[in-house]
C-alpha cells in the first residue's frame, strides 16, 4: 500500500519511459500507451462505457430487475410506460424493463460465443491458408468460398433447422457462419506479412513453421481481427435477434432482445413500446460496439501507428 | 585451406518451371576465412539473391553451395548451418518484428539456437554492438534506424556464426550513422574473427569494408578484383570501368 | 542581384504531439534565382518539409508560418486550397523519390503528361498531346510514340522518373523541386536523369530546389548548398566550396563518408552537439540583414 503510493507520483512517467527496465514494464508501458490513444477518442470511450454498463447490468440482473422476467400477470398486460413499470409491459403482463435486464445475459453470451469461435477459427483458417500457399491455400480458401457464397442468414437458418431451435443452436450456426471473413482477412494480412524480412531472419535462426506462425505472423493478424469483431458485433447482435424473431434463437419464456421484438410487433400500433424497447437496446448495444470499434482502429492498427 | 563459402557454377531462378526468371547465371568465387568480400551491382543484377540463396531463403537454385567444405544441399539448412552462416538485412525498419521487443528477439534467437545463460548473453550481445542494457525491453519504435540495425547485427551474432552476410546493411541509414555500423561491423569482425560477404551498390563503402570484390551485371559475375584495383579504378573489363565512372557525377 | 524567383523569411513548421508542440522546420530562410540550389540533410533535418511547406502540401494539424514566402514578389503562403492547385504544378513543379509512387498505375503514361498539362494551360487534345511528345523528347526518351502508349509497369524506374520530370515540365513551371529525385535509381541512370534535369535549368530558366542527402552529389550538382541540421539551416555555401565548409556539422557530415580516393581504417564518427540547434548561422547575408534583400 505504502509502496504504491510513494510510487504513485511517477507511475505515468514509469509508464511511458522509453527506456523500460523490466519486460513487465515494457508490456504495461505499451498497453498505457494504447489506452491513451484510446482515451483521446471520446466516442469510443462512449461505447466503452455502454458495454461496462451492459456487463454489469447483465452481472447484477437479480438485484437491478424490479420484477420476476417471466412472472405473468394478466392482468396488467400491455401496459405503457408508468412509474411501476418504468418500460411498460408486454401482453402477458411482464415486466419490459426486467426482461430487457435479464435479456443482456442472453445477448452477452451470444456476443461473447460467437465473438470468441468465429474469429479463432478465421484466424487459424486463414493464416494457415496464406501461410502455408500452394495446394492448402487452394483447399481452404474454395471452402471459405463456399461458405462464402451464401447468405450468412440464411445459412444461419439452414444450420438451425437442421439442428433445432434454441439459443445455442443459434450461436452455433452464427459462430460457423461467420468465420469465413475472418479468414480472408487474416489471409490478407498473412500474405502481406510471410515474406517480411522479420520472418526470414527468424527462418535463418532456425524458427519451424509453427513458431513463425503463432509467434511472428498471429501477432500481426491478431488486431485487424479484433477491430473487425468490434465492428461486426453489431451484426451478430441484430442476426441473433433476427433468429430470434423467426422463432429460431431463444425460446420462450426466456427473455432475448429479437424474440421480444417479435412478440411485440403484433401490437406495434397500439402499444409501441413492446416491440420498440427491446428494439432501443439493441441499438443502443450495436452502436456501443461499433464506436468501441472505431477506437480500437486506432489504437490497435499497426498501420496507424507508424509515430 | 577450405574456403568458408566456396560457390561455383550457381544458377538462381524465380518462379514455376513454365515461368522461370533466372536472376543468377554460373555465379563463382570463393571466400577465404576470415576475409571480407563484396558483390557489387546495380539492382537486378542479382546480387542479393545470391545471399539469399545461401542461407536457403531461396529453394530454386543448383550449382555448388560450400560452407567450410560442405556442400549445402537444396532443402532446409541445418542447425550447424545456422550456427554457422547468419545474414543481416539491408532495412532494419523491416528485418525486426514490429511487436517484438528487443529481449523477446534476442532471448529467441538463442532459445533457436539452443543456448542458455540467456540474461547474460544479452546483456553482452547488446554490449557488442554499442547498446547499452536499457535497451533490452525497448521494442523497434521506441529505436533509431541505427539503433534497429545493431540490434538485428546483434541477433545475427547470436548464434556466434563464422560467416556474416551483410545485404546493403547502411543503405537504409543515414550518412553519419552509416559510419558507426561500419566501424562496429569492422570492429566485431576483428573481435570475432568473422568472415563477411557484403552485397552494396555504393562502391566506396565495399571499398572500405571489404578485400576482394565482385561486380555483377544481369546475373553474372563480370569480374572480381581486389579493393585496390577498386580504388585505384584499373579493372580489366569495360562494364566495371563504367560503373566506378558512374559514381561520380560529372558535368 | 535580380529579384529572386522565390523568397523565403523564417519559415516555420510546426506539428502538435503529445508532449508538446514539434517544430520540424525552425526559422528557413533563403532566396532563389535561377540557379541550382542544393538543400542537404539527414532524415528528420526537415529538408523534405521544407519542400512540402513551399507547395502547400504540409496536412493539418501541422501549421506552416513564415515572415515572408514570396513567388516572384507574390505572397503564397497559406493560400485558399484553390488558388494553391493553380500555382502547384503550374509554377512551381515537384519530382518525388521514387516514380513508382508518384505516377499513377492505371493510367497510360501520355495520358498522364497530357492532363498534367491541360490542367494548367488549357488548350486542345491535339495541342496537349504534341507537347507532351516534345516534353518525352526533352527528356531524352528515344522512341516517345511508344512510351507513350505504356503504363507505369511497363517502363524502368530510370524511365519513370523521365516521364515524371516531363510531366513536370510540361506546364512550364518555372521552379522544379526535386526531393532525392535519383536515389531509387541506380548510379547510370542517375546520371542521366540528372544530366536532362541540369540542361533544363539551363536552357529554360528554371529555378531548381534539389533536396538530398547526398553531399557529393550536391556539390557537383548544385550551385549553391543549404545544409540543415534538426529544421535549421546551419551553414550556406556555393557548392563548389562544400569540401571546405566550416561548420562541424557539415565537416562531420563530409568525414564520415568512406571514400575511394582517401582510405581510412575507422571512419570518423560525428559528434553532435546541442548547439548546433541553436546557434545563429555564420557567415550567412541572410542574416546581417534579417529584413531581408530586394
Amino acid at each position: 500500500m505504502t509502496d504504491l503510493s510513494t510510487r504513485s507520483p511517477s507511475t505515468r512517467d514509469w509508464l511511458l519511459s522509453d527506456a523500460p527496465s523490466t519486460r513487465r514494464q515494457a508490456r504495461l508501458g505499451s498497453l498505457y500507451q494504447g489506452w491513451l490513444t484510446f482515451r483521446a477518442n471520446t466516442l469510443a470511450m462512449v461505447g466503452l462505457v455502454i458495454l461496462i454498463a451492459l456487463a454489469l447490468m447483465a452481472i447484477f440482473a437479480p438485484w437491478l430487475s424490479p420484477y420476476d422476467p417471466v412472472a405473468q400477470n394478466l392482468a396488467d398486460r400491455l401496459m405503457p410506460p408508468s412509474a411501476a413499470h418504468w418500460l411498460g409491459t408486454d401482453a402477458l403482463g411482464r415486466d419490459i424493463l426486467s426482461r430487457i435486464i435479464w435479456g443482456s445475459r442472453v445477448t452477452l453470451f451470444i456476443v461473447g460465443t460467437v465473438a470468441l469461435i468465429s474469429p479463432i477459427l478465421g484466424l487459424l483458417i486463414g493464416t494457415v491458408a496464406g501461410f502455408a500457399g500452394g495446394w492448402v491455400d487452394q483447399i481452404l480458401m474454395r471452402i471459405t468460398d463456399i461458405f462464402l457464397a451464401f447468405p450468412k442468414l440464411i445459412l444461419a437458418l439452414a444450420l438451425v433447422a437442421a439442428l433445432g431451435p434454441g439459443i445455442v443452436n443459434a450461436v452455433l450456426a452464427l459462430a460457423i457462419t461467420g468465420w469465413p471473413p475472418y479468414a480472408r482477412l487474416a489471409r490478407a494480412e498473412t500474405l502481406a506479412v510471410r515474406n517480411a524480412d522479420y520472418i526470414a531472419a527468424a527462418r535463418l535462426q532456425g524458427a519451424g513453421p509453427a513458431r513463425l506462425l503463432i509467434g511472428h505472423v498471429w501477432p500481426m493478424c491478431v488486431s485487424s481481427l479484433i477491430v473487425r469483431v468490434a465492428l461486426d458485433m453489431a451484426g451478430i447482435i441484430l442476426s441473433a435477434a433476427g433468429l430470434g424473431f423467426l422463432g429460431l434463437g431463444a425460446q420462450p419464456p426466456l427473455p432475448e432482445w429479437g424474440a421480444m421484438i417479435s412478440d411485440g410487433r403484433t401490437y406495434i400500433l397500439d402499444h409501441w413500446w413492446v416491440a420498440a424497447m427491446p428494439g432501443m437496446a439493441i441499438f443502443i448495444v450495436s452502436l456501443a460496439f461499433n464506436l468501441l470499434g472505431d477506437g480500437l482502429r486506432d489504437v490497435l492498427d499497426p498501420k496507424g501507428a507508424k509515430e | 585451406m577450405t574456403p568458408m563459402l566456396d560457390v561455383a557454377g550457381l544458377d538462381v531462378w524465380f518462379g514455376p518451371a513454365h515461368d522461370r526468371v533466372t536472376a543468377v547465371r554460373g555465379a563463382t568465387f570463393a571466400v577465404a576465412p576470415g576475409e571480407s568480400f563484396g558483390l557489387v551491382g546495380e539492382s537486378g543484377s542479382g546480387k542479393s539473391t545470391i545471399l539469399r540463396a545461401v542461407t536457403g531463403l531461396i529453394s530454386g537454385w543448383s550449382g555448388r553451395i560450400a560452407v567450410e567444405g560442405k556442400a549445402v544441399t537444396a532443402m532446409r539448412r541445418d542447425r550447424a548451418f545456422q550456427k554457422t552462416v547468419q545474414m543481416v538485412f539491408q532495412d532494419p525498419y523491416a528485418s525486426l518484428h514490429p511487436r517484438h521487443s528487443v529481449d523477446r528477439v534476442l532471448s529467441e534467437t538463442l532459445a533457436l539456437q539452443g543456448l542458455g545463460d540467456v540474461d547474460r548473453r544479452i546483456t553482452r550481445l547488446l554490449e557488442d554492438v554499442g547498446l547499452g542494457r536499457g535497451f533490452r525491453f525497448r521494442y523497434p519504435h521506441q529505436l533509431s534506424g541505427g539503433q534497429r540495425q545493431r540490434v538485428a547485427i546483434a541477433r545475427a551474432l547470436a548464434a556466434e556464426p563464422r560467416l556474416l552476410l551483410l545485404d546493403e546493411p547502411t543503405s537504409a541509414l543515414d550518412v553519419s550513422v552509416q559510419a558507426e555500423i561500419l566501424n562496429l561491423l569492422k570492429d566485431l569482425r576483428a573481435e570475432h574473427q568473422l568472415t563477411y560477404v557484403m552485397v552494396s551498390h555504393d562502391l566506396a563503402v565495399v571499398a572500405h569494408m571489404c578485400d576482394r570484390l565482385a561486380v555483377m551485371q544481369a546475373g553474372r559475375i563480370v569480374e572480381i578484383m581486389d579493393a585496390a584495383t577498386l580504388r585505384a579504378a584499373t579493372p580489366r573489363e569495360e562494364y566495371s570501368r563504367a560503373l566506378i565512372a558512374a559514381s561520380t557525377w560529372q558535368r | 542581384m535580380t529579384a529572386p524567383l522565390l523568397s523565403i523569411r523564417d519559415l516555420r513548421v510546426t506539428f502538435p504531439t503529445r508532449q508538446g508542440e514539434f517544430q520540424a522546420v525552425r526559422g528557413v530562410s533563403f532566396d532563389l534565382g535561377r540557379e541550382r540550389l542544393g538543400v542537404v540533410g539527414e532524415s528528420g533535418s526537415g529538408k523534405s518539409m521544407t519542400g512540402r511547406a513551399i507547395l502547400g502540401l504540409v496536412r493539418p494539424p501541422g501549421r506552416v508560418t513564415a515572415a515572408r514566402m514570396d513567388l516572384d514578389g507574390q505572397p503564397i503562403l497559406n493560400l485558399p486550397e484553390r488558388r494553391m492547385r493553380a500555382i502547384r504544378g503550374g509554377r512551381i513543379s515537384m519530382v518525388m523519390q521514387d516514380p513508382k509512387f508518384s505516377l499513377n498505375p492505371v493510367m497510360r503514361v501520355g495520358q498522364q503528361i497530357i492532363e498534367a498539362y491541360r490542367l494548367h494551360a488549357g488548350g486542345g487534345r491535339a495541342q496537349a498531346r504534341a507537347k507532351a511528345m516534345e516534353m518525352l523528347a526533352a527528356v531524352q526518351i528515344r522512341d516517345p510514340e511508344r512510351v507513350f502508349d505504356l503504363y507505369p509497369h511497363e517502363v524502368s524506374g530510370g524511365m519513370g522518373q523521365r516521364i515524371m520530370i516531363a510531366m513536370m515540365l510540361a506546364p512550364d513551371p518555372e521552379i522544379l523541386i526535386a526531393d532525392e529525385p535519383t536515389s531509387a535509381l541506380d548510379v547510370s541512370v542517375r546520371a542521366e536523369v540528372l544530366n536532362i534535369m541540369d540542361a533544363l535549368v539551363r536552357d529554360r530558366g528554371m529555378g531548381l530546389i534539389f533536396i538530398s542527402h547526398d553531399l557529393n552529389l550536391v556539390a557537383q550538382f548544385c550551385d549553391r548548398v543549404l545544409i540543415m541540421y534538426a529544421g535549421r539551416v546551419v551553414e550556406e555555401l556555393p557548392a563548389r566550396d562544400l569540401h571546405a565548409a566550416r561548420h562541424p556539422y557539415t565537416r562531420g557530415l563530409l568525414d564520415s563518408l568512406p571514400r575511394l580516393d582517401a582510405p581510412v581504417d575507422r571512419l570518423a564518427v560525428l559528434e553532435r552537439e546541442e548547439s548546433w540547434r541553436t546557434e545563429a548561422i555564420e557567415g550567412s547575408m541572410l542574416d546581417a540583414q534579417p529584413g531581408g534583400l530586394r
